[in-house]
């Protein structure tokens, strides 16, 4: 409804006032009169009418284009049950705006949780630890550049919308992964923060089918999320990959995940996140850690490195190697990778190396590695994760 | 809707005359200077004499202050700019890339206020 709000009116805050005024008129007049046959033709309604109002006051109402005075003037001639027409569906056009590269990337994951997720300003605020009177004030900066930059309410042309839909989709990654594991903080998972990223890559997805990266994000998201309930245990600690009970994995977003991945592979457009979601659904059919085709993940590390180098990615791979390959060479490419300086403080490399010298036997070398990497993790629930593993190195030493 | 696109670059970045990459960025900039005149974006357009012929005053106490240019820190300088009429910030992106100083300096792109009357 604010979606299509917006695109009818070009004023953000004045969207959000109306919708909120005629929400608190429909209280009142929905109690004396009776819920209408379609309450949200009834509240656009009358939250457009609101919205004449104001431009009436504010003598821009002859300044609007006639296009638009027709539009905003719709409920004269609409019937009320004509919903479609009234209410046309403006979320895309809206999540386009919200993830704005003009907007700083908080902004843009702040606005997207606060216009299409429907999260509260405090809920906001309580995700990304900061205080509610600065994400307020960072959404009412937001909306205001909006306005007075004159960001377009539009699905980018062609020629911007692959670059466009994946700023999109690094958003919505972005509030998944901070449901996921929660960068700072003690709770691991924030698991409304997850669902609501799944949810709006759906309603993406559903939109813009033919954009692999999208089906590709979204099978990724259901697979890792396949797992959340199975990655803490009753005492809030967190259990590896590994160790994970495999039962307990939920089927239903596995089977969704992995019939995605196979739907979306198929159409041969392959990019970063369907590659991502392939590696995981890979990990999402095997019955066991030992059992698990490290060989085709350790392929599938190869062709992601190319379409997206980075250490992390090498990280990753080496992991698969020291499986699929040998843990020499695994240890060879962590440290190629540890000559990066930027990957020097790269937490998981620590524990992945290890990892390797542990099953090697060289837990001098394991002991100073997991050290390291509890310096750098900066999530409580891993760094006790992190220090059980090194409590168990020493025991056996 | 107008917008100001700021050129901003150092002094070091940009190219010198007298030397090679001087003349093909002299006639980049009356290349993109003809497509905004003749696309009809063009309001106005100034380039500005270096940083080093500033004078910035200031009234402190209603005290009237002048001092030369700006703070010398500042590494990147304001050159010169465009006014443009644009239909939205994404026009008003997209042409400002064309801007030959855009390679090694910044554009900054500021919607101009229209007054109500």
């Amino acid at each position: 409804m604010l979606a299509a709000l917006v695109a009818s009116i070009h004023d953000w805050q004045l969207a959000e006032d109306v919708l909120q005024d005629s929400v608190a008129k429909a209280l009142v007049v929905w109690k004396k009169d009776g819920i209408p046959d379609s309450p949200m033709a009834w509240l656009i309604t009358s939250a457009r009418r609101r919205a004449i109002d104001h431009f009436r006051r504010h003598k821009r109402f002859n300044e609007l284009e006639p296009e638009l005075i027709r539009f905003i003037e719709l409920h004269d001639t609409q019937s009320d049950m004509d919903l479609d027409a009234i209410i046309p569906d403006k979320r895309l056009e809206l999540i386009f705006t919200c993830c704005h590269p003009a907007l700083e990337r908080k902004t843009q994951v702040a606005l997207t949780l606060h216009t299409l997720g429907g999260l509260t300003t405090p809920e906001i605020a309580a995700a990304f630890l900061d205080k509610p009177t600065a994400m307020a004030q960072r959404l009412v900066r937001a909306k205001k550049k909006i306005l007075a930059a004159n960001i377009p309410f539009e699905i980018p042309p062609a020629h911007k919308l692959q670059e466009r839909v994946s700023a999109v989709l690094s958003v919505l990654y972005l509030i998944f992964n901070e449901g996921y594991v929660a960068s700072k903080g003690e709770a691991l998972t924030r698991g409304d923060l997850s669902d609501e990223s799944i949810r709006l890559t759906r309603i993406v997805w559903q939109l813009l089918p033919e954009e692999c990266e999208v089906a590709g994000l979204l099978a990724l998201m259901l697979l890792h999320d396949s797992r959340r309930d199975c990655r803490i245990d009753e005492h809030g600690q967190m259990i590896s990959l590994e160790h994970q009970k495999r039962s307990d994995w939920d089927q239903t977003k596995i089977k969704e995940g992995v019939d995605l991945v196979k739907l979306t592979l198929a159409k041969q457009r392959v990019g970063s996140y369907q590659v991502q979601a392939a590696i995981s659904a890979v990990h999402a059919e095997s019955a066991s850690w030992q059992a698990t085709d490290w060989t085709q993940i350790h392929a599938l590390y190869d062709v992601l490195h190319k379409l997206q180098p980075s250490g992390v990615v090498r990280v990753n791979q080496a992991v698969a190697m020291s499986y699929a390959v040998s843990i020499e060479a695994a240890l060879t490419l962590l440290n190629e990778v540890a000559q990066d300086r930027s990957m020097q403080t790269y937490q998981p490399l620590y524990a992945a190396r290890a990892d390797m010298h542990h099953r090697l036997g060289n837990d001098l070398q394991a002991t100073q590695d997991l050290q390291k990497a509890i310096e750098y993790s900066d999530n409580a629930t891993h760094k006790q994760f992190l220090e059980r593993r090194l409590m168990g190195i020493s025991s056996i030493q | 809707m107008q917008y100001i696109c700021l050129i901003y670059s150092s002094d070091a970045a940009d190219p010198q005359p007298g030397t090679a990459e001087f003349p093909p960025f002299i006639q980049a900039y009356q290349d993109f200077t003809k497509e905004v005149s003749e696309n009809g974006m063009l309001v106005h357009a100034d380039a500005l004499q270096p940083v080093s012929t500033a004078t910035t005053i200031t009234l402190e106490n209603g005290k009237l202050e002048v001092t030369d240019g700006p703070f010398a820190e500042t590494k990147e300088t304001l050159g010169g700019y465009y006014l443009l009429e644009c239909e939205s910030l994404d026009a008003a992106i997209e042409q400002c890339a064309k801007i030959p100083t855009a390679q090694h300096g910044r554009i900054e792109i500021r919607p101009v206020v229209v007054w109500d009357d």
